[in-house]
């Protein structure tokens, strides 16, 4: 075997740390202005994918891949800085029909195809839509193994061993390659881009492609009714002490 | 602030160290001021991940971006909290160094520069003197050749970092003053090693008003040996060369300021949403309002003439039609205008927060107490309008 030729998907969302804000005509979440970042799950992707190059697991190739508006470049680059050795743009504006988990399956399978791929790490969800369907969906398609909610990856030769946190424990799985790994949180703690890391990144390939190249039919299938603000929450009651916080709980039920 | 307008280089540079000053939050600084302890971790986390060699060469391990880049490092590093005692701890690394990268020989270079830009090492810079603050050219401290060494005699004062650097970047006399021929000439240009147990060096440290974290000291030498290798550039010509660093300065400076006056605006401004008295907000009040408004329109200004400074600095050596002297005007004006708006923003948001603006854990006294260091140096107000009034309008020379 050559090395792994590693696959990370990577999205553009709105940063963790803005409050989101529904549009006026409750269509959607307000992006414009809005400060934009790699979803954090994906940053975890990278980030392994580089570790076990780090961790001198043969590998041959990591390649970022990210459709989105053109301001998705920044998260490529970004992918890039953190070790990915280069990336793939597919080019979706904001006024195109915007892509279902199940059309970034379809696609990802076209590019894992097309870059023979034999390990893809995803986020396990993002955090604007929080479907948590993509990776699953895209292991389908292509018949592979997955495993999903990765807290710790071991790659020997051809064999993948992933440990998952599931309710009530960890659970140990293996498959051989190729497969699919989605990935949770405690799996790693990304790094910081390095200055000279982000120069070189700039250098670093970007190929800009269309959903046409990929003769793809992505047209959604869900229609947004209505997009609405969760309602504020009320405020507390306070109590005097702990014996009236136990009669409150009583009193509510709670306890 | 208002982004639009900013490269993408200085965008980059924006995201990736404010995560970096995201570990230090205002309580870092406060608790660090409180105690004078010199915030060492930062300055670690910054080298290695490459940012001290921002301004500096790729062949010595630097990033080779420009002043324009640099001060959005600082305004970021300010604006995080860190204020100007954060941006103090690495920023004479960053500046003092160009003249050291432009005039040094390529051995000199290599030996001297690598392991500042890596963190291995740290530098000081050391102009000003007691008597003599603005008057560069009547500097006294005196290096005197002595075979392969030279013999530095005199004191040096507000020297920052010097307790915790092993470099500096001193600017001694090689010529008595009386001998002089050319005004700008007789100083020389020096990177050394400061060994403060040998003989002939010794540091005191200054108390003052703020940015405490940050030591600044008189520095006496009495007979300091230095080897003769340690001349940058030609013997006499040290003024020029430092030239080339002060304008850089002067940006840097300028970032740190628009820093500190956001943040300060920032507080403000969320305070005056949240705080609540005769059944509303005190923001909106236009009493209160408005002078941040204004303290808002004021930075963005400072802002845009800071950013342009920085710019006409990068491209002068590339572009012939920008001279040294529309550099000058431009770099001594963003200093001038961020740090006197960026007063205004601090002073602003220490009144917004009333009675609380006075206690410590609202951070914004600390920020005023800090405003004050743009506001002095490295030059202050009233020789930017001696420059200017000289410089931009033609009118006599009044000093």
């Amino acid at each position: 075997m050559s090395g792994l030729r590693i696959l990370v998907p990577i999205k553009r969302v709105i940063d963790y740390a803005v409050k989101p804000r529904v549009n006026r005509a409750q269509t959607a979440v307000e992006t414009a202005n809005v400060k934009h970042s790699m979803n954090p799950f994906d940053e975890l992707s990278i980030e392994e994918a580089v570790r076990l190059r780090e961790r001198k697991v043969p590998v041959s190739e990591i390649v970022a891949f990210s459709a989105g508006p053109p301001k998705s470049q920044d998260i490529l680059r970004t992918a890039m800085a953190m070790g990915a050795d280069r990336g793939i743009h597919v080019v979706v504006e904001d006024k195109d029909p915007q892509l279902e988990p199940l059309g970034v399956a379809k696609l990802l399978k076209k590019v894992v195809d097309e870059q023979k791929s034999n390990l893809v790490i995803l986020g396990k969800q993002s955090i604007d839509d929080d479907a948590a369907q993509t990776g699953q969906m895209l292991a389908g398609l292509l018949n592979w193994p997955q495993a999903t909610q990765a807290s710790k990856v071991q790659v020997e030769g051809e064999t993948v061993t992933v440990t998952k946190e599931v309710d009530g424990g960890v659970e140990t799985v293996r498959a051989k390659l190729p497969m699919i790994i989605t990935t949770d949180l405690r799996l790693n703690e990304p790094r910081y881009a390095s200055l000279p890391n982000i120069m070189k990144a700039k250098k670093k390939p970007l190929e800009k492609k269309t959903l046409k190249d990929y003769e793809l039919d992505a047209a959604p299938r869900l229609k947004t009714i209505k997009v609405t603000e969760p309602p504020p929450r009320k405020g507390g009651v306070k109590v005097e002490d702990v014996d009236g916080m136990i009669s409150k709980l009583k009193e509510l039920g709670a306890l | 602030m208002e982004i639009s307008g900013f490269t993408q280089e200085q965008l980059d540079v924006r995201e990736a160290v404010s995560k970096i000053c995201s570990k230090y939050p205002d309580e870092y600084w406060m608790e660090h001021d409180n105690s004078g302890e010199y915030p060492h971790d930062l300055h670690k986390d910054l080298a290695k991940d490459g940012w001290i060699g921002i301004a500096l060469p790729e062949d010595l391990g630097g990033a080779g971006l420009g002043i324009s880049e640099a001060t959005m490092m600082l305004h970021t590093i300010a604006e995080s909290g860190a204020g100007i005692a954060g941006a103090q701890s690495i920023h004479a690394n960053v500046y003092a160094t160009q003249p050291v990268a432009k005039f040094a020989t390529p051995e000199q270079r290599r030996h001297m520069l690598p392991d500042l830009i890596s963190g291995k090492t740290r530098t000081c810079f050391a102009v000003t003197e007691p008597n003599t603050g603005l008057e560069t050219l009547k500097l006294r401290t005196f290096a005197k050749r002595d075979g392969d060494s030279y013999l530095i005699s005199g004191q040096k004062i507000w020297i920052s970092s010097a307790q915790v650097a092993t470099k500096m970047v001193l600017l001694a006399r090689t010529t008595a003053l009386e001998d002089v021929k050319k005004p700008s000439e007789g100083l020389s240009l020096f990177f050394i090693d400061i060994d403060k147990a040998a003989p002939g060096i010794e540091l005191k440290r200054i108390k003052k008003m703020g940015g405490r974290a940050i030591d600044a000291n008189e520095v006496f030498f009495d007979n300091f040996r230095i080897p003769a290798d340690t001349l940058i550039g030609k013997e006499s010509q040290g003024f020029k060369i430092v030239l080339y660093g002060m304008n850089a300065e002067r940006c840097l400076l300028a970032g740190e300021a628009l820093g500190i006056g956001y943040a300060a605006l920032k507080r403000a401004t969320d305070y005056a949403r949240e705080r609540n008295i005769f059944g509303r907000p005190i923001g909106q009040n236009q009493g209160i309002q408005h002078p941040l408004a204004s303290a808002y329109m004021h930075l963005e200004a400072a802002k845009l003439a800071t950013y342009h400074a920085a710019k006409l600095y990068d491209n002068s050596g590339i572009d012939s039609s920008i001279t040294q002297h529309a550099v000058g005007i431009a770099c001594n004006s963003a200093k001038y205008l961020a740090a006197e708006a960026a007063f205004t923003a601090c002073e602003r948001a220490v009144l917004t927060h009333g009675g609380m603006g006075y206690a410590q854990e609202y951070h914004v006294e600390r920020y005023l107490r800090e405003v004050f260091v743009p506001r002095i140096a490295p030059v202050s107000r009233e020789m930017i309008m001696n420059y200017i009034g000289e410089k931009a309008l033609g009118l006599p020379r009044s000093y």
